[in-house]
């Protein structure tokens, strides 16, 4: 095995590296659409009028009660007979934004419950919004609270692009599938797209390090 | 201190803000049980009493940060009634408006930890009243330079003794130009050594006739700042007086009890000079 390693990056780095741009891509959209279903979760969650709470409670209750495999067969799959057909990417990202947003939503509502009361009064006595009070004061706050859970979340929705092999997007899993069934190599091609996890993996977990030494300075 | 002579002379005879009949229960508990006060331009008061007699949610009524479950308030140009079961509630831009004229220090400081100083004190002006970035930092320098922490204005709150912190706080109140000011018990959380530059700021503004209610602990503070003293008593305003003669003098045997277990030297609380 690798025997002949600089044939093989020439052969299969081309298709490697655009696999690798889908997992990044895929990875960044899903990210952007669970921050949103997070927060929206998280604030329905406390919100004033029941109904919003009940579909907020609902929402968080079935995504982490169901695989997230199952989720994304939903949607990719199911949602057709609904009429509403989306190509394997956009499917993909939905099912999987949505799903890690019942997760973000949960660390999103444990940060807000971790903000003294008093931040809360200090806004609101000096007039502001409750919108602008969120947005310019608690969030923030949040937002440092929860930056390695966010992280970790980061790192699970990469990991998890590999579930969308199953409904044909080529990411990086599909990609080797497709290469050992023609090489018959099975060890070599798992373990480069391993590699390749782990380096964006890694990444992140820098990324996070670094935000976190910037946020500590008024800790 | 010497400024209660001063600042008898700067009250008007125009109440600026009154409650009428104002009540607050939670569940069963009536924790106010029919406040009516008024106060005038220019007052200082201090409102003393036991821990549960109601002060400190008297004074979240007046700002609205308790919705009264009775009784009316007057304030400029607000007027409020409160009906208990009634759904009519001070609507959200009424709350925000109110709030803006009437300014509140807590006893826990409540600065926000991921602002410097003179963000924590231009915030409110910018994004509140809408003054412009320039005019708020102005402002604020100025008001950092009045309270000596003008050198702490890029600091984080974390980095700032208590008593620094809560005159932050108290700039940060003065920033929105209020009428009146709320203290509730901002001295509580204060080491000894850090309650008289809190009190000392909250002397001059009296003597400079800001119109403040303040609920607190010091005795002496309360006899020689105010020009009026409150004291409460299972949610009634038992006493209502001059200063010098609700605390130098009790008349009631609850004040006397009261003073007694507070303050710990007798003599220092004598008719004052």
């Amino acid at each position: 095995m690798f025997v002949n390693f600089w044939e093989d990056v020439v052969e299969y780095g081309p298709g490697f590296l655009a696999a690798t741009v889908v997992v990044l891509g895929v990875t960044i959209a899903s990210i952007l659409v669970s921050w949103v279903c997070g927060l929206l979760g998280a604030l329905g969650k406390q919100s004033r009028f029941a109904p919003i709470r009940g579909v907020a409670s609902f929402y968080v209750w079935f995504i982490r009660g169901t695989p997230t495999l199952v989720q994304v067969f939903i949607v990719y799959f199911g949602m057709p007979q609904i009429g509403i057909k989306l190509s394997p990417v956009v499917a993909g990202i939905i099912a999987l934004g949505v799903s890690s947003g019942a997760y973000v939503a949960e660390t999103i509502r444990a940060g807000l419950s971790a903000i003294p009361k008093g931040q809360f009064e200090s806004s609101l006595a000096l007039g502001m919004t409750r919108q602008g009070m969120m947005i310019r004061i608690i969030l923030p706050q949040v937002l440092r609270i929860i930056l390695p859970s966010l992280t970790n979340e980061a790192i699970s929705a990469v990991k998890n692009t590999s579930l969308l092999s199953t409904i044909t997007v080529v990411e990086l899993t599909l990609f080797a599938q497709l290469m050992i069934a023609t090489t018959f190599r099975p060890f070599d091609f798992y373990i480069a797209a391993a590699l390749i996890y782990l380096v964006i993996t890694s990444v992140l977990s820098q990324l996070s390090a670094f935000f976190e030494r910037r946020y500590a300075r008024f800790s | 201190m010497t400024q209660a002579a001063h600042c008898d002379t700067g009250a008007s005879a125009q109440p600026m803000l009154s409650v009428n009949g104002l009540r607050k229960s939670y569940g069963q508990l009536e924790v106010l049980k029919g406040i009516s006060l008024s106060v005038r331009e220019g007052e200082v008061i201090s409102v003393i009493g036991a821990s549960g007699s109601g002060k400190s949610t008297f004074l979240r009524c007046l700002n609205l940060m308790e919705t009264p479950s009775a009784g009316h308030l007057e304030f400029e140009n607000f007027s409020l009634d409160f009906e208990s079961g009634a759904r009519r509630q001070p609507t959200s831009r009424q709350l925000c408006e109110l709030r803006t004229r009437i300014g509140m220090v807590f006893q826990s400081y409540n600065l926000w930890p991921h602002k410097t100083v003179l963000e924590n004190v231009i915030e409110a002006p910018i994004h509140v009243r809408k003054m412009s970035r320039r005019e708020a930092i102005e402002q604020a320098e100025g008001l950092l330079g009045r309270i000596g922490l003008y050198e702490k204005r890029g600091s984080y709150p974390s980095k700032l003794s208590g008593g620094q912190q809560q005159r932050v706080a108290i700039a940060r109140a003065l920033a929105m130009s209020p009428k009146v000011m709320l203290f509730d018990e901002v001295t509580s959380a204060l080491d000894p050594e850090l309650v008289g530059e809190v009190l000392s700021l909250m002397s001059s503004l009296a003597a400079e006739g800001m119109t403040m209610l303040i609920v607190t602990h010091e005795m002496a503070f309360a006899r020689d700042v105010g020009t009026r003293t409150l004291f409460f008593d299972q949610g009634v305003v038992a006493e209502d007086g001059p200063p010098a003669e609700i605390i130098g003098n009790p008349r009631s045997d609850r004040l006397r009890q009261f003073l007694r277990r507070v303050v710990h030297d007798p003599a220092q609380l004598g008719p004052s000079a």
